[in-house]
């Protein structure tokens, strides 16, 4: 059975139709990505599927474990394993990383029944995956997200989904703005989360990503519907040729 | 790593909601007939056993007030306050002198607040968890109940020091020269109209007084604590910095939950001579009324520090979520020469809470120096304003002020407003103000919920943010509990 299943879903948002029946389905383990042009429905399917507000689904499903996915709040979408990296992380002034880190794994923890993590335990472990993520310790101490760099902000997604595991991550373009070391990091990061029991859904614009992530399946997402899906081989396609050519198929 | 622990704690332990301190004591009291008039001043003066010139002094003040009116220059709105319906004193029956005499009721109402009145041993190393908190110092507490101080701990061992600690009315019997050199020397009995009313009718407090030279080892505290019904609460704290000492010293504050609106007009005065330093903290957390606005304290209070010395320095941080009215302006006159005044205040305006609070920086002294930090957290139908006064005198040359006031509005039918006054008659000063005023923004909250945090966790965490400099200004033991309290005040604001 998938871990996320969606089917021919659709939402508006302010009473404009953004997607427009989506089915897609993504098996525990794999790695899928959503491609698509600008104004393609890529971030509002990332939203719709964290259950943001504003965005009002109008039809179809979506399903994560068989679990009717859009009845629930998004911190109960957190629980229950999905995870999204947000393509602008949100700055928190005056809430320090490490605190909003700890707090965060320690609901999700709690969820799970786990022992929650004291300071100490959780330093060590966030030192370690932070090392790993080639970021330096004093992002720790700063204010979440604020005066971070483009490419610290996206390293920091990382580190939360590092730190959370969820079984289903989605990555809304998380390869704007990095350059080809920080990009390199952040796949490194997502690749060590590969897993039978993780799945991940990669929302880009370029194929660049997945040269370092490679995917199960490709997905091209135009005016809010799924036009075409491939390999891995499709990504390279469409780099080749650009949207034009599916965008016509549209 | 500090502040990890801080609003993790904060947001976890808070699991009930609503005003968790409004319970009743059922307590024998003795009270003053109801009403004002000058054969009350003269009671409450006789039930102190005061001397002369403090009856004189009183009843003067009591004669200025009978002129005045009140202020309606600030931003809040209540009914008119029939000053004749109203006690003006009540105690426990049993006056007591030790603590083993303190009646068992009082003692178990303190421990279900959650103030130590007993002396704990400091138990060095016991719990060996490993975080700094337990290395915890012990608090002297001044419990105040109604009119009078109900107990002091840690007396004895201050005194050892040359410190004294006591409520007041005790000071009045043991050292009158200093209470008669320094009450009213800040605040003057004509000062406001509910200054005056409290030098009038003012019941208990505390007294400080820490010798030149000495170090305060403990954090002074008292406890504020309305219990009687149709009673107002008119305490009277003045503490005294001598050359070269320090001291920090904390109040706290709850009251039962009534349908009635209670009154409670404090007078504050600090005292700082050269090279003293006083920190003085608040958490107020008076009944703030129920959702719909009925009840709560009315709290209208005068706190004013002198910085005489040269060098002295006196730090106000208040965090104000209780009260369904505050209005209180706690202030600093900077005298001496290079004195310092600083103000770090949270104020909470939820439901139908008014606060209009803020402070006054009166430069005076040369190259003094003032830090205003204000954040004020409007939700519901709350009014927060801030107002402030920076005053630079002419001989005031090199002065320097910075204030900072920012507002944060949850939902869209409360109000922030900020209101600065800045006068300056010296050209060599400088002085700078900013003002921000924003919204928990929408992103915020989805991106912590998407962690996993519920929107109230969300809330309490992007607020403790926002008060994070003020919060950081508090003793250790109080910012966890006023991070506690931030969270709890402001539930059900949001959804």
């Amino acid at each position: 059975m998938g871990m996320l299943k969606i089917e021919n879903l659709s939402a508006e948002i302010d009473g404009k139709t953004i997607l427009n029946g989506i089915s897609l389905e993504v098996p525990a383990g794999e790695i899928h990505a959503v491609m698509g042009p600008n104004g393609s429905g890529k971030s509002t399917l990332s939203y719709v599927l964290a259950g943001r507000e504003g965005y009002e689904v109008t039809g179809g499903s979506a399903t994560f474990h068989g679990q009717d996915l859009l009845a629930l709040d998004p911190e109960e979408r957190a629980a229950a394993g999905l995870f999204l990296a947000f393509q602008y992380p949100v700055e928190l002034p005056g809430v320090g990383n490490a605190n909003f880190l700890r707090t965060a794994l320690n609901a999700i923890r709690k969820t799970r029944g786990e022992p929650e993590l004291d300071a100490m335990q959780f330093l060590k472990i966030a030192r370690e995956r932070m090392k790993a993520l080639s970021m330096p310790e004093d992002m720790l101490k700063r204010g979440v997200n604020v005066g971070f760099s483009g490419g610290e902000k996206k390293r920091n997604e990382v580190l939360q989904m590092a730190l959370l595991r969820p079984q289903l991550a989605i990555l809304d373009e998380t390869d704007s703005g990095l350059d080809i070391d920080a990009l390199k990091i952040v796949a490194d990061g997502v690749n060590a989360q590969r897993a039978p029991d993780f799945s991940a859904l990669i929302i880009t614009h370029y194929q660049r990503l997945l040269d370092y992530i490679i995917p199960d399946r490709v997905h091209v997402l135009v005016k809010g519907r799924i036009v075409k899906s491939g390999g891995p081989e499709l990504a390279h396609a469409l780099e080749k040729e650009g949207y034009a050519s599916v965008q016509e198929a549209a | 790593m500090p502040a990890v622990n801080e609003t993790i704690e904060a947001v976890q332990s808070v699991t009930d909601s609503g005003y968790k301190w409004g319970f009743e004591t059922d307590i024998e009291m003795e009270f003053a007939p109801k009403g004002l008039n000058e054969d009350i001043v003269r009671f409450i003066s006789k039930k102190k056993n005061e001397p002369e010139w403090l009856l004189e002094w009183r009843l003067r003040a009591f004669a200025l007030w009978q002129t005045m009116e009140e202020p309606r220059w600030s931003a809040v709105k209540y009914n008119p306050i029939d000053y004749q319906d109203a006690y003006y004193y009540a105690a426990p029956k049993q006056g007591p002198k030790s603590l083993e005499e303190v009646d068992p009721e009082l003692l178990r109402t303190y421990e279900k607040l959650g103030i130590p009145l007993r002396e704990q041993e400091v138990l060095a190393g016991v719990e060996g968890a490993g975080s700094a908190a337990d290395a915890r110092m012990p608090i002297a507490v001044d419990a105040v109940f109604d009119s009078v101080s109900v107990a002091t701990s840690y007396k004895a061992r201050l005194e050892k020091e040359g410190i004294i600690f006591c409520s007041i009315s005790e000071a009045v019997q043991t050292h009158p020269e200093l209470v008669r050199k320094y009450l009213g020397s800040v605040v003057p009995q004509g000062d406001n109209f509910f200054a005056a009313l409290n030098c009038a009718v003012f019941t208990d407090g505390s007294f400080v007084y820490v010798p030149k030279g000495v170090r305060c080892p403990m954090e002074l505290s008292t406890y504020f604590r309305i219990n009687a019904k149709s009673t107002g609460q008119f305490e009277r704290t003045l503490i005294i910095a001598d050359e070269g000492s320090t001291v920090s010293y904390l109040e706290g504050c709850t009251a039962p939950m009534r349908d009635e609106n209670q009154l409670h007009a404090a007078v504050v005065e600090l005292v700082a001579l050269d090279d003293a330093s006083i920190k003085y903290s608040t958490v107020q957390n008076w009944y703030p009324g129920d959702a719909n606005g009925k009840g709560g304290i009315y709290n209208f209070v005068t706190k004013r520090a002198a910085c005489r010395g040269k060098r002295s320095k006196v730090s106000w941080t208040q965090v104000e979520t209780g009260s369904a009215i505050t209005w209180k302006y706690p202030s600093c006159i900077l005298q001496g020469d290079d004195s310092v005044g600083e103000f770090y205040s949270v104020a909470i305006a939820n439901n139908w809470q008014q606060a209009d609070t803020g402070t006054k920086m009166i430069h005076l002294g040369a190259r003094t120096k003032s830090t205003i930090v204000s954040k004020g957290i409007s939700a519901g139908q709350g009014q927060n304003t801030y107002r402030g006064l920076v005053r630079i005198g002419p001989r005031a040359s090199g002065a320097r002020n910075f204030t900072q006031c920012d507002s944060l509005l949850i939902g869209d039918k409360c109000g922030a407003h900020t209101v600065p006054y800045i006068e300056n008659r010296c050209l060599t000063a400088k002085v700078e103000h900013e003002a921000t005023t924003s919204r928990i923004a929408e992103d915020q909250l989805f991106y912590c919920r998407q962690r996993g945090l519920s929107q109230e966790e969300a809330v309490g965490m992007i607020v403790n943010g926002f008060c994070r400099e003020v919060l950081k200004e508090l003793p250790m033991e109080f910012a966890v509990e006023a991070q506690k309290l931030l969270q709890i005040s402001l539930e059900g604001s949001v959804g």
